[in-house]
């Protein structure tokens, strides 16, 4: 079988998709977690492991320089790349919301701040909404404690953040969940690996 | 808006230095030497065209077209595809010609980009039009060709996909009532989105059975014992008719004894929404981009007014060179010759002479580059 590059988030979606290939009987070695490394061959299994920034990982797959990756669902919308997206792993639930102030009231000018501009921009339009969006890149809960902005689109997992800082969850936009995703050419070239990757995942999926 | 600076280009906008020009016009005479012995003849069509003519056929995505006024405030579009210039070519000047009509053309197309490096505004594409032949041989011809010329630029490791556009709107045709449905699911094939093709399935009231039938579209991927779980996914009609369609196909195929690049794909749905029968993509080992695609448009036509089904492939040049193994040679000789004010007459027919053979700079000064042989006229005598 071809070799596969798998392009993957540092952190949380990696843990948990690598204890879910280990789940499937794939022999990855325990010292693979702690390493610092961006790339780590994993000769057992026939994979090189890339480790990148989470909206990156679309990125490396489309231009094919990965084969899969595993990523949210919030970044495959945001970033907006042409992938297969083959599998829910059913892995890092969240979900993606709007948040304000507990007294959050509608305003003539509303303005949003989020790490999503464009999912962000689509659900408004969508509701016929139109509202200013300020794209920022980390911290977004800051946004309407300073007035920089009445409300966030942010992921929310447990709602702690939020809570701490005084902000309420507003409307639910959708659920998130990490996907498997594949180039449009591995898909082809390689479609024994990826097909085996795919059937292992599928076999521990909590359905 | 900041002004350029002296080396900036235009989004998307490439030179094409001495090595890699070099490179492709060797595999652009490939190409065509092997169009032109399957009978193609070279076409050529203008770098501008009218927006409500060509731009309209075009499935190039309007945001996508460069678009520009003439004179009297008609919007042109710089070319975006070859298909449709050449079907208004067919439709007017060559609409006498006799049937079916084989065309071939090598040419820069223009698409606006918004996004970051790898993906060029300009790029040479060149093709083949096979043109008012609804035959499946046509099909297999067509395929077959792109085989042969993909296979001359040197590539070693590729694979075309085929899909029908006929399966999958006949199969969800069969199963799923509703249009808004079928569009939505439709929608999420063409955005490769399986996990969200899943889901739309789930929720449809139609019975388990049904379901699990729509679910095997995602599976049909591979070699021709897929066509057989294809057809066991239909009961008659449009999507029965597709498979048996592949299947001649393929019979076809093999007697070009191509099938070893050759898989199918059934969830295969071109960008391109003029495709309305067979339909194929190539790919390259070690090209992340799609290299080739092409298929079967039957309907392109009537928008020039003729009934005219025909079938063709572009191939993408910029990718087909990255991904090509061939090494570009330099057979001829390279001679340099150096004369002086007294012996410039002799040194310019001597180098007249050897230019038949040889590739031959003459100059007055040092040679700024590596030659095969000097010839040093200074002094009047040669010196070799």
């Amino acid at each position: 079988m071809s070799k596969l590059t798998v392009a993957m988030p540092k952190g949380r979606i990696f843990e948990e998709a690598v204890e879910l290939l280990r789940k499937a009987g794939l022999d990855i070695p325990p010292e693979f977690e702690d390493s610092r490394r961006l790339i780590i061959p994993v000769d057992e299994i026939g994979m090189d492991f890339i480790l990148a920034k989470p909206t990156d990982v679309p990125t490396y797959v489309e231009y094919g320089v990965a084969d899969i990756g595993v990523v949210g669902k919030d970044v495959l919308l945001e970033e907006e790349r042409d992938v297969y997206e083959l599998l829910d792993l059913k892995i890092s639930y969240c979900r993606l919301s709007v948040a304000g102030l507990a007294n959050w009231q509608p305003t003539d000018s509303p303005r949003v701040a989020t790490k999503y501009p464009k999912v962000a921009s689509k659900y408004f339009r969508e509701k016929g909404a139109q509202v200013e969006v300020i794209k920022l890149n980390g911290s977004i809960e800051l946004a309407p404690m300073i007035g920089l902005a009445d409300r966030i689109v942010d992921i929310v997992s447990t709602g702690r953040t939020l809570k701490e800082n005084g902000l309420v969850e507003l409307e639910e936009i959708m659920p998130i969940t990490s996907r498997l995703i594949a180039n449009r050419v591995s898909y082809r070239m390689k479609s024994e690996a990826i097909d085996y990757v795919v059937e292992k995942f599928a076999s521990v999926i909590p359905s | 808006m900041t002004k350029p600076l002296g080396f900036e280009k235009p989004l998307g906008m490439r030179d094409y230095l001495p090595d890699l020009l070099w490179k492709q016009r060797q595999i652009e005479e490939k190409l065509h030497r092997c169009m032109l012995h399957w009978g193609y003849q070279e076409i050529l069509t203008p770098t501008l065209e009218y927006y409500d003519t060509v731009g309209e056929a075009s499935a190039t995505h309007d945001s996508k077209l460069f678009k520009l006024l003439d004179k009297q405030g008609r919007t042109l579009v710089l070319r975006p595809d070859v298909t449709a210039p050449i079907a208004r070519v067919a439709s007017s000047l060559l609409k006498d010609e006799p049937r079916p009509l084989r065309l071939m053309y090598n040419t820069n197309v223009f698409r606006a980009q918004e996004k970051e490096a790898g993906r060029n505004a300009e790029f040479t594409q060149a093709g083949v039009e096979l043109i008012g032949d609804p035959s499946v041989e046509a099909d297999a011809e067509v395929i077959a060709l792109a085989v042969a010329c993909l296979k001359e630029a040197g590539l070693e490791e590729f694979k075309i996909a085929i899909g029908h556009v006929g399966f999958i709107e006949g199969l969800l045709e069969e199963v799923v009532p509703e249009k808004s449905d079928r569009d939505q699911l439709k929608e999420r094939l063409h955005n490769s989105d399986y996990v969200g093709f899943r889901q739309d399935i789930e929720a449809l009231n139609i019975s388990e059975d049904e379901k699990q039938r729509l679910r095997g579209i995602l599976k049909l991927r591979g070699g021709a014992t897929r066509l057989e779980d294809a057809e066991a996914l239909t009961i008659n009609g449009r999507a029965r008719r597709a498979v048996r369609n592949l299947k001649e196909l393929w019979a076809a195929l093999q007697a070009y004894d191509v099938t070893d690049y050759v898989m199918f794909d059934l969830n295969l749905l071109s960008s391109l929404n003029y495709y309305t029968g067979i339909l194929f993509e190539g790919y390259a080992a070690n090209q992340g981009f799609p290299i080739c695609g092409g298929g079967r448009y039957d309907d392109l036509f009537k928008q020039f007014g003729m009934d005219n089904p025909s079938t063709g492939f572009a191939i993408k040049m910029d990718r087909l060179i990255q991904s090509s193994d061939l090494q570009p040679t330099q057979e001829k000789k390279t001679i340099y010759i150096r004369f002086d004010q007294e012996t410039r007459n002799l040194a310019l027919k001597r180098a007249m002479l050897l230019r038949k053979e040889a590739i031959v700079v003459t100059g007055i000064g040092e040679p700024s580059q590596a030659f095969d042989q000097i010839i040093d006229f200074r002094g009047g005598h040669e010196d070799v």
